[in-house]
């Protein structure tokens, strides 16, 4: 199976790659982060939905497993490459103008803190088209309105295939608001980040 | 639970800025960018305001300022948010606090009084309830009516439940309250040694002399200068060797202060005062 040229071009000029997931995106989540190269000259940005008091276990982990520097985000850290970063539990992540993190403790947007939604959101309005963002599995809708938001800026936007997802909705629905630029299956989403 | 948001341009941000420095005094101009657009977004939406209406508001509706400052600020907040964060005040604070003759705490950004009634039950299970005295303090008066009520929805209060078990404490977070219907009602011992009043970290200046600071999530909304302004204020309204608590995300950056401030728990931000 072979990328065409447009997503993997866009995929080399990104300077972000936001991943967003709930229920059932852990394994493929654990599975990017391991694989990612050390030198990817790129920073991820990882919003996941987890539970509130979930301590760090998954900063933890991922940082055992992963070639890339692994940081749970603080408030007012900076975005810097080749960075593997990830929303903290309870807290909603906002990007400020200048390329820092700024941490948001209000209400839930779709039973959830971290916000996917929330998060995109802002990574489109301060990096524009400069982003790769990958929406993966799960049971609500959380996720796709800000994916809409990032391809209207002219980031790279994909959907994990909803026959590939545990749970179809969130990338289904992603789908359903013509909010991905691509449908890609777990197997090309990795062939993409090798490419 | 929509999240689309009217988009509004850096300059419009800077623009009610101002007009809400001139008309009403209060500054927020050293509030973080990112989230102070969201909640204008958001009052916009929830008021069905567009840009202009919303400057109209704000200049020639005197009892729209209020409802607009407490859905400006954020009031989400929970009893013992941060188990881990309690459960490391009871065994590296509590102890040292214990050996004062009388312990004044100051939950600085208190919302409606969570975190307040949350430090007088940890006081109270530490047998130091009659020496304790909790000052919580907002910017936002209508929160801090609440607050003063003590009276929660009885299924909030059980959702802290998981909270509190996890911040090892003895018994379930209900036998602090009385529960009638829906409402749950903090215990009036509990009520005895708190005070609640209006305090403007910005603008207003010290008003006591705390052995223990807690100011957790604020700054998240406060840029980097702002933040060291109001670090001064809390060294200066420490006693020698006083503790200041600031969110599990909120760490003391600046080398100046970093040297006035020893960590004693880095991963929840824990900090005593060094010097006098």
């Amino acid at each position: 199976m072979a990328l065409d040229k447009d997503i993997t071009t866009r995929w080399h000029s990104s300077d972000i790659l936001l991943l967003g997931g709930s229920a059932g995106s852990f394994k493929l989540l654990f599975k990017i982060v391991r694989f990612l190269d050390g030198d990817l000259n790129k920073s991820v940005i990882i919003v996941m939905h987890r539970k509130r008091n979930f301590a760090s276990e998954v900063e933890r982990l991922f940082a055992q497993h992963s070639r890339m520097h692994v940081k749970e985000i603080s408030d007012k850290d900076r975005v810097d490459k080749k960075t593997i970063y990830i929303a903290p539990p309870n807290y909603h992540v906002l990007i400020e103008k200048g390329g820092s993190f700024a941490l948001d403790v209000s209400e839930d947007v779709w039973f959830s803190k971290p916000s996917i939604d929330i998060t995109f959101e802002s990574v489109a309005e301060i990096y524009k088209d400069k982003c790769t963002a990958i929406l993966l599995s799960g049971a609500n809708q959380d996720g796709a309105a800000g994916l809409l938001k990032l391809r209207n800026a002219g980031s790279l936007t994909i959907a994990q295939n909803p026959e590939d997802a545990e749970l179809p909705e969130m990338p289904q629905e992603a789908i359903n608001l013509n909010a991905a630029d691509y449908v890609l299956s777990t197997e090309e989403i990795m062939e993409l980040l090798k490419s | 639970m929509n999240v689309s948001t009217p988009g509004l341009s850096a300059e419009q941000v800077t623009e009610i800025i101002d007009l809400v420095k001139k008309v009403h005094g209060f500054d927020f101009s050293d509030y973080s960018k990112a989230s102070l657009k969201r909640r204008l977004s958001r009052v916009m939406m929830i008021k069905k305001l567009e840009f202009y209406d919303l400057k109209h508001v704000l200049v020639n509706d005197p009892d729209f300022f209020q409802d607009f400052l407490e859905e400006i600020t954020v009031n989400v907040t929970e009893m013992f948010r941060d188990p881990t964060f309690y459960k490391a005040l009871n065994t590296q604070v509590i102890p040292y606090l214990s050996t004062y003759q009388h312990i004044k705490m100051w939950s600085a950004g208190c919302s409606s009084g969570e975190e307040v009634y949350s430090l007088a039950i940890l006081m109270e299970q530490s047998r130091l309830k009659d020496k304790a005295f909790i000052y919580g303090t907002d910017i936002n008066t209508v929160v801090l009516k609440e607050a003063r009520k003590g009276i929660y929805s009885y299924r909030s209060i059980k959702s802290y439940a998981e909270n509190y078990q996890l911040a090892g404490l003895k018994g379930t977070l209900t036998d602090h309250f009385t529960i009638l219907y829906d409402a749950a009602t903090i215990h009036s011992e509990l009520k005895a040694n708190t005070l609640f009043s209006v305090h403007n970290l910005i603008s207003d200046t010290i008003f006591n002399e705390f052995q223990l600071i807690s100011c957790r999530n604020v700054f998240i909304y406060f840029e980097t200068q702002l933040q060291e302004k109001i670090l001064e204020l809390f060294y200066e309204s420490l006693a020698p060797h006083g503790f200041l608590c600031l969110g599990s995300k909120e760490t003391i950056r600046s080398e100046f202060f970093k040297k006035k401030f020893k960590a004693i728990n880095q991963k929840e931000n824990i900090y005593q005062k060094i010097g006098s």
